[in-house]
């Protein structure tokens, strides 16, 4: 199996690693019976995600690709962010193996867990505006 | 810290060692001859095959005529179980006793033959990794075709009790297969003495070239031919022999089994310096039983990190390891090794062997002993995991310092 210089890079020196302590939404993705775990907390001001952090616990695709997403939203309005499709992620990161095409899928999921709760916190039904977060189908 | 290059992943493969190298390489552009020709170039290559063949059937305890020449361990897995299989079907023969635990290449076989009729009893291993006689005793039935149970594990290391198997197989009339792949070098092994009656080995494990290995198989014990074609291997597996291969095993198999325990002995004090070490992390267990384990296994258990990761960091200090079988990468299941052994999954995901032999030096052991903390501190800084565990079980988070 090999890795992209991308993948490499982003494992080797994660971008946005660490807490947002008084995050404005927090998502957590993934379940450690399948070995991937993603945790985002996004801070938000007048609708921009203004600051962005991840915890992973995973392959290094899975950090790779949670470093990656931060950095594709960081800065950006919500309603962006949430277009952030994993396929978006992966090519970044170009390319990653098949079998770690699914950690992809868990930093989309992060994301649109993390505005989720976002939206839950400011008393809005998230469920219009994010949709169903799903599971990762190999996981199941 | 300076950073220095540690291969400590012998079990995966080894390096060919020079004995093997220089026998070997004549074969490919001055003695190139074909086995099978009548000229002296010919005959020479015969010569040396047969006195390669001499030397792997010394190293085992058997006879010259018991041994086959194949590509390595898994094809030498592959057709004991599937051979003997196809010979005692005839005979109404259709169960099979193993474990949990094997190599893939045992597994997998004996999962294609329940597609063709036949029961396979997957003894489980203890909490230590390790089977009994007794348990084998039990499992065998009037219908047993084949006992094949693995010599040594190659995740954890563990060492089965193969003469006291040997032994029950024998006194039962069952035909006695062991992959012994992890085994040859590192442990004594007379096929004789153990009552083996088939025993798979590989080249690449004991310095050797790859795409070698042997078949030894009990004079009696009828095997179908694996290969039809020409005559080479006793008509049993057709195919021009892979001279430089076979050469430098006969040469890599006898300097394996050359002083075993004097090697141990070295190997030995460095592995229970790793596994003390490493120990002292918080939240490791080590996998497999600490006694009954070849003498270059180191397995521990992180929790809180995920393997993958742990391997990628370690080679980023140099230092080449492997999580659980190197053949399970690009499977997202945990070993099945580590789960057979009731380890959780989440902590089988963040499993470390270290296999080194007598080409590590103590040098190597500190090394590992100073990074594997720094990255283990790292991974666990960033993980979800890491933290919920501390947080539900009260245990203090010294990654936040």
């Amino acid at each position: 199996m090999i890795y992209s210089e991308k993948v490499m890079d982003h494992f080797a020196n994660p971008r946005n690693v660490g807490e947002i302590e008084d995050a404005d939404g927090v998502g957590e993705v993934g379940n450690a019976k399948c070995g991937d775990i993603m945790k985002m907390y996004i801070k938000v001001d007048n609708g921009v995600i203004s600051d962005v952090k991840f915890k992973t616990f995973g392959c290094g695709a899975a950090v790779a690709t949670s470093s990656m997403a931060t950095e594709l939203i960081k800065g950006k309005p919500l309603e962006e962010a949430l277009k952030l499709t994993n396929k978006a992620v992966v090519e970044a990161l170009e390319g990653l193996p098949p079998v770690k095409l699914h950690c992809s899928v868990l930093a989309e999921q992060a994301i649109k867990a993390a505005i989720s709760d976002y939206y839950t916190r400011q008393g809005i039904d998230p469920l219009p505006i994010v949709g169903e977060i799903g599971e990762c189908e190999d996981c199941q | 810290m300076e950073k220095r290059v540690v291969y400590a992943d012998n079990s995966a493969t080894t390096r060919v060692s020079k004995r093997a190298l220089e026998a070997a390489l004549p074969h490919f552009t001055e003695e190139y001859g074909n086995a099978s020709s009548i000229y002296t170039l010919g005959m020479n290559a015969a010569k040396d095959v047969l006195a390669a063949r001499e030397q792997v059937a010394a190293a085992l305890g058997a006879k010259v005529s018991e041994i086959y020449f194949t590509a390595g361990g898994s094809e030498s897995d592959n057709w004991a179980i599937r051979g003997i299989a196809e010979v005692m079907a005839k005979k109404g023969k259709k169960h099979i006793v193993t474990t949990v635990f094997e190599h893939h290449a045992v597994l997998h076989t004996c999962q294609y033959l329940e597609k063709y009729g036949f029961e396979v009893t997957y003894l489980p291993v203890d909490e230590n990794g390790l089977i009994t006689a007794a348990q084998v005793a039990d499992a065998i039935r009037d219908d047993t075709a084949l006992v094949t149970i693995m010599f040594a594990n190659n995740e954890i290391g563990t060492i089965m009790p193969i003469a006291e198997i040997g032994a029950v197989c024998r006194e039962r009339k069952v035909i006695f297969h062991t992959d012994a792949v992890q085994a040859v070098g590192n442990v004594d092994i007379d096929v004789k003495a153990m009552n083996i009656d088939l025993l798979s080995l590989s080249g690449h494990k004991i310095h050797a070239p790859k795409g070698v290995g042997a078949l030894y198989v009990r004079s009696g014990i009828n095997i179908p031919n694996l290969i039809y074609g020409g005559a080479q291997e006793r008509n049993k597996r057709a195919g021009t022999e892979n001279v430089p291969g076979i050469v430098g095993l006969g040469v890599a198999i006898t300097d394996a089994v050359k002083d075993i325990e004097g090697k141990n002995k070295k190997v030995r004090a460095m592995r229970d310096r790793l596994i003390d070490g490493l120990l002292k992390i918080p939240q490791t267990r080590l996998n497999g039983d600490r006694e009954r384990r070849l003498a270059g296994n180191v397995n521990i258990s992180f929790r809180g990190i995920e393997g993958e990761s742990l391997l990628l960091m370690l080679d980023m200090y140099g230092i080449m390891a492997s999580s659980g079988s190197a053949c399970t990468s690009g499977s997202l299941d945990p070993s099945h090794v580590l789960l057979s052994i009731g380890l959780p999954h989440e902590t089988a995901h963040g499993s470390l062997r270290l296999s080194i032999n007598d080409e590590n030096t103590e040098e190597d052991v500190d090394y590992i002993l100073e990074v594997v903390p720094i990255v283990a501190k790292k991974l666990r800084s960033m993980s979800p995991l890491w933290e919920k565990i501390c947080r539900s079980e009260g245990i203090e988070d010294y990654t936040k310092d």
